[in-house]
């Protein structure tokens, strides 16, 4: 089953604190969703380690119930 | 040696022999899944080369690439062994100017059409 978006939010809220965190549900079926998360504790990291950063608040998620998150990563 | 490090050896190997290798869903003729398509695509316009490895039909590397990566997902492009990330970061760095730099960098031939 997918996940909820707010679930989704919470998740890397968790993780990272101060993010800000926006999710878009780009065709309304709950399945198919847009991330965008914004954290100073990017800074310093590289493209692919501030995506794995979000895939690990996500557990393990990412890949399976989340097929579809297109992920925008930005420091503040 | 387990099937784990047997995958993992052919990883390195597919690695050590071509410049360019994406794991992708289906093949770059035939892509299974709408963000292996766009990736494949980013790189055809770049005029690359590429090794593509369909994970659909190969089921040990389709498990065991996601801990070599430490990445849940596929596609996942790889650049003289190292790896460059996924369909929304090779988008981006294309559509910034980011990855044509990057290939420059790496000494991988770019023709862009």
């Amino acid at each position: 089953m997918a996940m909820d978006a707010s679930e989704i939010e919470s998740m890397i809220k968790d993780a990272l604190p101060d993010a800000q965190v926006r999710i878009d549900d780009l065709r309304g079926d709950g399945d198919h969703y847009a991330a965008t998360v914004v954290s100073s504790a990017f800074a310093g990291k590289t493209r692919v380690q501030q995506h794995q950063m979000v895939y690990a608040a996500l557990k393990g998620r990412m890949g399976g119930q989340l097929h579809a998150l297109q992920l925008t990563t930005q420091t503040p | 040696m387990s099937e784990k490090e047997q995958t993992f050896e052919r990883i390195r190997e597919e690695l050590a022999g071509n410049e360019v290798v994406l794991f992708m869903k289906g093949t770059p003729v035939f892509p299974q899944c709408g963000f292996s398509a766009v990736t494949v695509q980013v790189l055809s316009r770049l005029g690359l080369k590429f090794k593509g490895i369909d994970i659909l039909s190969d089921p040990a590397i389709r498990t065991h690439l996601k801990e070599f990566s430490d990445w849940p997902t596929f596609p996942q492009l790889y650049v003289k062994g190292e790896f460059v990330g996924g369909c929304d970061i090779v988008k981006e760095m294309y559509q910034n100017g980011e990855l044509q730099q990057y290939l420059t960098d790496k000494g991988v031939a770019v023709q862009e059409a």
